[in-house]
């Protein structure tokens, strides 16, 4: 749902649900995610709703995804780092191996 | 300017402990760390600058600057604060404030750095956490598509981004033209910018508007308005607003007098102005009052910044709103507190130091209470009369559960929490707590100030669970949640994972 | 000011109040409930919503019975509630553990089950002991650090937040006349019963029950009863929500049917602040992660305090005045579990006038005995 003014520069390339990502190193990844036309970021715990970004400043939690298998991180104050594996999620946390 | 990257790399003890690194942090920490006192800035964010001058520290002004001269103004508070002799934890989050337990001893801080937990003790902790949008609850406000219009000011501050497609801002208040003038010259797609605002609040600010023409942000204000009407269809008297789509937002609809209309869109960006972020200091027991002009619970503070519990300090939006360059300055004057609180410096020369700051204060406070009342939210945009309409976006409770509770006489927003998990999710209450204390206040016809609103508790931020527990075990604790006490031979365990 | 006599006064709109009105309100008496403020200590929000009797009652033979009793009885006021309020408060009565980190604690609460077993002539609960491979036997994914566990068929829980609120539905739809933010300052024995003198006014109740948690303390001595409490804080963690994986519960760590997880608990003996002591966050979390080392990864979202309603000796209290007649008290710290007693069994008892001889153990004479010794 964003678009850059600029071109990237100084990539960082990483992946979001299997789908390979570009963004400017420094960026944070939400933004970056925005930017790469990812609209939704998860599917809410109690009523399995699409979700996005609403406030990009840690106030909201919408923007929870997992980072490298950790999941539910704010991906708004985090930096967009080379090899991040990042993916969408579905209702609440997983505890147990298998579940999904 | 010391980075701090790893939780081990922090001092066991600081003077003076500054939480957000946006202008008041900033400038707190410059003044401390002049006087000699050891000091940690803590902030969430990769890089200072908080939300206003997000990034600054980052890019390079360019020649087709959309930012304007009121954000590269921020270098001129974040280059000193790069250079001040200071702790700097960035990307670190704070869950918990505990004040002195007597007069003479030190707060302590939870936080996490790097995946690591970490408690550190200050003499005094200022509290410069800034403010966040006023949540602005419409039908359809939890879609993809639907963002804050600060939101999209920081991809814009950030990564140098706008919206995508037809856009639509919705809401009241300055920042709302503000977003649209930068978004209009970065070239975004603005099909209308939507004034919710309360056209009876004009004839309320009127008595306040002789103080505003003196204030240094007439002439901006009055200019961005008519920058904006000039590109852009602004529609005021806005009633009724909901966004629908499926999977993400498709339209919007709005209605002004009989009038309804609905317009496609791919963003839509909510804002209805910003209220001071008051859970750490809720936490830590401060005394939290109504500002009825602002239309927000802010801490207590005196002159100083000093809040109702010794040790504890707060400035900028954070303890009331006031802008930028206001909370510079009070950055600077709860660091001139702070430092005379402890002796650092002489009440003498934080007289002399104080005199000009408290004037500047007082100039940029002028013309406030205009804006306040002016920019007002709407009634219908505070508590929002659609059953439907998702309140606590993170329990997904809506309007008409929450009429239900509060028609049981519940006696304040704590026992409704209780009763609906309304607030209870991690954002802990940010996006619903005002318009739960509105939707009382209105459903029992008294004022917000009689109602109150959620009391928080540590931890105000999600912490993770090993976390804590590879956190230093006290006798004592593990006396009152085991009933025994440790041996003395043998320490209590870390997890064994 | 005085207002025309009200049938049935209850002070205090918590969990025991609450019961207590709903309870009295089915037996068809006209019920008003004054409750206190939002931030007053709240026991009822601060609980662990167990329905518990493993444990419970250790030289106390009449409260390990009283226990086992409720929790017999939950099934029976979870149905009247869902009846009342189509509210489901999610009684799960899978059977509990208490998971031990030494062998020291497990032989400790080893001795403390067969003692209560003997001392009630073994109508005590049943339970097992079990060793570190049975308690993984049976849970696999709890940690090696537990070196056993006790388990008691007999334990569960509920949904406690949704508890209160069917009971407060309950009591609307029930006609019970509730109001809050009505402190009550001063209880005066009139002729005809009592004068209840707050801020607010002045009310006038045939027969009041007196259900304010640690308030009950200076209530009683108005009316001629006797309620003395200990200090006795408490501290809860609670996760995000996370899909099942524990369908039994435990007495310091349990997932509630929305998917958080509650962790506990602590006792603080020394201290009125009601902020929680992030060094007792500290302990909890190790604790539950040693036990539970799936949840590392899990975020705590909110953690509480609470001051628990113990008595001196941590038993109920239930008693009618006798210099007062028709005021009655009513004291615990297990409002959960004991919820099903104090609305199917005391509150009918309070509305025909009388305390049964079954009730006897929980007089506050036991006080004044142990004083005088």
């Amino acid at each position: 749902m964003l678009r850059r003014l600029c071109e990237i520069t100084d990539p960082v390339r990483f992946s979001f649900d299997n789908r390979p990502i570009t963004a400017e190193r420094g960026d944070t990844l939400a933004a970056a995610l925005l930017a790469s036309g990812v609209e939704t970021f998860r599917h809410s715990v109690v009523g399995d709703q699409p979700r996005a970004p609403y406030c990009l400043m840690g106030v909201c939690f919408e923007c929870l995804v997992t980072v490298d298998g950790v999941q539910n991180q704010q991906s708004c104050l985090m930096e967009a780092r080379d090899g991040m594996v990042v993916e969408s999620r579905r209702g609440g946390r997983q505890v147990l191996q298998g579940q999904s | 300017m010391r980075r701090i990257t790893v939780a081990a790399e922090l001092a066991d003890h600081y003077d003076i402990a500054i939480i957000g690194a946006g202008p008041a942090g900033m400038s707190a920490a410059v003044e401390a760390s002049l006087a000699g006192a050891t000091v940690l800035v803590v902030d969430e964010n990769t890089a200072p600058g908080g939300q206003i001058y997000r990034a600054v520290t980052r890019h390079s002004r360019g020649h087709d600057d959309v930012l304007g001269a009121d954000y590269w103004k921020g270098a001129s508070i974040a280059d000193p604060f790069m250079a001040a002799t200071i702790d700097f934890a960035s990307s670190t989050t704070v869950w918990s404030l505990d004040p002195a337990e007597e007069p003479s001893a030190h707060a302590t801080i939870g936080l996490t750095l790097a995946g690591s937990a970490r408690r550190v003790e200050a003499r005094a902790v200022i509290l410069a956490t800034g403010a966040m949008e006023r949540p602005m609850p419409v039908p359809g406000w939890t879609l993809p598509g639907v963002m804050t219009a600060g939101a999209a000011q920081i991809a814009l501050k950030s990564i140098a981004a706008i919206p995508e497609g037809p856009t639509v801002l919705a809401g009241c208040g300055p920042l709302l033209y503000l977003l649209a003038s930068q978004l209009l010259k970065a070239g975004a797609d603005i099909t209308a910018v939507l004034d919710t605002a309360d056209a009876g609040q004009r004839l309320r600010a009127l008595p306040h508007l002789p103080a505003f023409l003196g204030s240094p942000y007439f002439a901006k204000g009055l200019r961005l308005l008519v920058d904006v009407r000039r590109q852009t269809r602004v529609i005021s008297g806005i009633t009724d607003l909901a966004i629908d789509g499926d999977a993400h937002a498709q339209s919007v609809t709005f209605r002004r007098g009989r009038r309804s209309e609905t317009l496609p869109v791919r963003t839509v960006l909510l804002h209805q102005g910003v209220i001071p972020s008051i859970n750490l200091a809720s936490s830590a027991d401060c005394a939290i009052r109504w500002n009825e002009h602002q239309r927000a619970f802010q801490p207590e503070i005196d002159h100083l910044g000093r809040l109702s519990v010794p040790g504890l300090f707060a400035a900028g939006d954070g303890a009331g709103i006031g802008g930028a360059d206001h909370a510079a300055v009070e950055g600077r004057i709860a660091a001139l507190g702070a430092l005379s609180d402890l002796g650092l410096i002489t009440q003498g020369e934080a007289e002399t130091r104080l005199a000009p700051l408290k004037q500047e204060r007082r100039r940029y406070r002028r013309g406030r209470a205009f804006l306040d009342i002016l920019y007002r939210p709407a009634q219908q945009f505070l508590s929002p009369p659609d059953d439907a309409t998702i309140i606590c976006r993170c329990e997904e409770v809506r309007a008409g559960q929450l009429r239900q509770v509060i028609e049981l006489g519940v006696p304040g927003p704590n026992q409704l929490k209780t009763f609906i998990r309304c607030g209870m999710g991690p954002c802990q209450g940010r996006l619903c707590a005002s318009t739960v204390t509105e939707m009382m206040a209105e459903q029992r016809g008294v004022s917000p100030a009689e109602i109150g609103t959620y009391r928080l508790r540590a931890p105000i931020k999600p912490v993770r669970l090993s976390e804590l527990a590879a956190l230093p075990q006290t006798e004592d604790a593990v006396f009152a949640v085991t009933g025994r006490r440790p041996e003395p031979s043998t320490n209590p365990k870390g997890p064994n994972l | 000011m005085t207002a025309s006599s009200i049938d049935m006064v209850v002070i205090g709109g918590g969990l025991v109040g609450s019961t207590l009105a709903w309870g009295l309100a089915r037996a068809g008496l006209q019920v008003t409930v004054l409750d206190g403020t939002d931030l007053d200590p709240r026991a009822s929000r601060a609980n662990f919503a167990l329905v518990w009797v493993q444990g419970k009652g250790v030289g106390a033979p009449a409260y390990a019975l009283w226990s086992k009793a409720s929790a017999e009885r939950w099934p029976q006021l979870a149905a009247a509630l869902f009846d009342d309020t189509g509210i489901d408060v999610s009684l799960n009565q899978n059977g509990g553990f208490s998971f031990a980190l030494d062998q020291d604690e497990l032989d400790t609460w080893q001795a403390e089950m067969q003692a209560i077993v003997r001392e009630t002539n073994g109508r005590a609960a049943p339970f097992a002991v079990l060793n570190g491979t049975e308690t993984r036997e049976r849970l696999p994914f709890v940690g090696r650090d537990v070196v056993g566990s006790i388990y008691s068929p007999l334990d569960g829980h509920v949904n406690a937040l949704r508890l209160y609120r069917a009971l407060h539905t309950g009591m609307k739809q029930r006609g019970v006349d509730y109001r809050a933010g009505y402190a009550v300052e001063r209880i005066e024995p009139v002729s005809d019963g009592f004068r209840l003198i707050g801020p607010k006014g002045v009310l006038v109740a045939k027969r009041i029950v007196l259900a304010a948690g640690l308030d009950n303390t200076r209530l009683a001595e108005m009316v001629g009863l006797h309620a003395p409490m200990k200090r006795s804080k408490g501290q809860i963690l609670v996760t995000e929500k996370c899909a099942p994986f524990f369908d039994h519960t435990s007495a310091t760590l349990r997932q509630t049917d929305e998917g958080g997880v509650m962790i506990g608990d602590s006792e603080e003996t020394h201290t009125s602040a009601h902020a929680t002591n992030q060094d007792i966050s500290a302990v909890l979390a190790n604790r539950a992660v040693r036990t539970f080392p799936l949840l590392g990864d899990l975020n705590i979202v909110r953690s509480w305090t609470g001051q628990r309603v113990k008595s001196l000796d941590g038993l109920p209290i239930y008693e009618q005045s006798t210099t007062h007649p028709g005021a009655f008290v009513a004291v615990c710290h297990s409002g959960v579990t004991l919820a099903a007693n104090h609305a199917l069994v005391v509150a009918p008892q309070i509305a025909a006038g009388a305390l049964s001889h079954g009730l006897s153990a929980f007089g506050s004479q036991r006080f004044h005995a142990s004083q005088t010794v």
